[in-house]
């Protein structure tokens, strides 16, 4: 099981640094759902089924093709981008390694001195337990969730009618 | 129903979590190009939710994953919204290099 975690986790981090890295969006997007197949994965061996799956329908279905779109509506598949100038890159591999060495290092520091995994023994995470805790404790947050979605569906289609600003 | 976390740690996905929002963080910076800085911030939102699944299965509660179901419906909204506006962006200045969204600056 270490060893898939760390295989996981190795394809995880490597296709993030990848999408970042790619000239081309075409290739940024590809790489980016391997990252989400490889988090499914994860989800997968935390035994959330139905977690992983709603995470490749909703994020390598939905969020990924609507990114593919519009790469090509804007015909941007091609490696013409200009990168920021030196200074800017530096700033921001510099940046990362300071957030990454200050993040990890109060995690590691903030560790407790060992970990309780008691397990409760009940069924947590079917879709029969989480329907419940979805539709019984979070029923409001639930139907808010539907209004922010038909409100952004509404702010798409009005964004994105065709209206040009004069100068 | 045995805890995967017995044999991996909780430690281990804090550690791949933050890494992972560290990349996001940065692919903010590096890049020009309006649509991956996008892919960068889903990367970010991707780590929190893999943290929160992590310590959902540490307690064993259902919550955290219903938090995760949330994170995914604003997301979803974030990203159609956020793609709306740049292609009205791209429909005037005909590019989305966010260099040049600098009008605001006076």
């Amino acid at each position: 099981m270490l060893t898939l975690f760390y295989i996981l986790s190795a394809i995880t981090l490597g296709t993030a640094f990848l999408t970042i890295f790619s000239k081309n969006p075409i290739h940024s997007a590809i790489y980016l759902v391997l990252c989400f197949f490889s988090i499914a994965g994860h989800y997968l061996m935390f035994n959330a089924q139905f977690l992983a799956i709603v995470h490749i329908i909703v994020y390598s279905g939905a969020i990924m093709i609507l990114m593919l779109f519009t790469i090509m509506l804007m015909n941007l598949n091609k490696e013409g981008e200009k990168s920021k100038n030196a200074w800017s890159q530096i700033a921001a591999v510099i940046s990362f390694c300071l957030l990454a060495l200050v993040l990890l290092a109060t995690f590691i520091k903030a560790q407790q001195p060992e970990y309780n995994y008691a397990t409760k023994g009940a069924d947590f995470q079917s879709i029969k337990v989480l329907g419940q805790v979805l539709l019984n404790d979070y029923m409001v947050p639930f139907e808010f969730a539907s209004v922010l979605l038909l409100v952004s569906m509404i702010g798409a289609v009005l964004l994105s009618k065709k209206e040009h600003i004069n100068n | 129903m045995e805890n995967i976390l017995e044999q991996i740690g909780i430690d281990n996905y804090i550690y791949l979590s933050t890494l992972l929002f560290c990349v996001g963080a940065f692919g903010v910076l590096y890049r020009r190009n309006a649509i991956v800085m996008f892919m960068s911030i889903e990367i970010m939102l991707n780590a929190v939710n893999l943290l929160l699944v992590a310590f959902s299965t540490y307690h064993q509660d259902a919550a955290g994953q219903v938090f995760v179901f949330f994170s995914m419906a604003v997301a979803a909204a974030e990203v159609a919204v956020g793609l709306a506006i740049l292609v009205a962006v791209y429909r005037n200045i005909k590019n989305i290099d966010i260099d040049n969204l600098k009008k605001l600056k006076g």
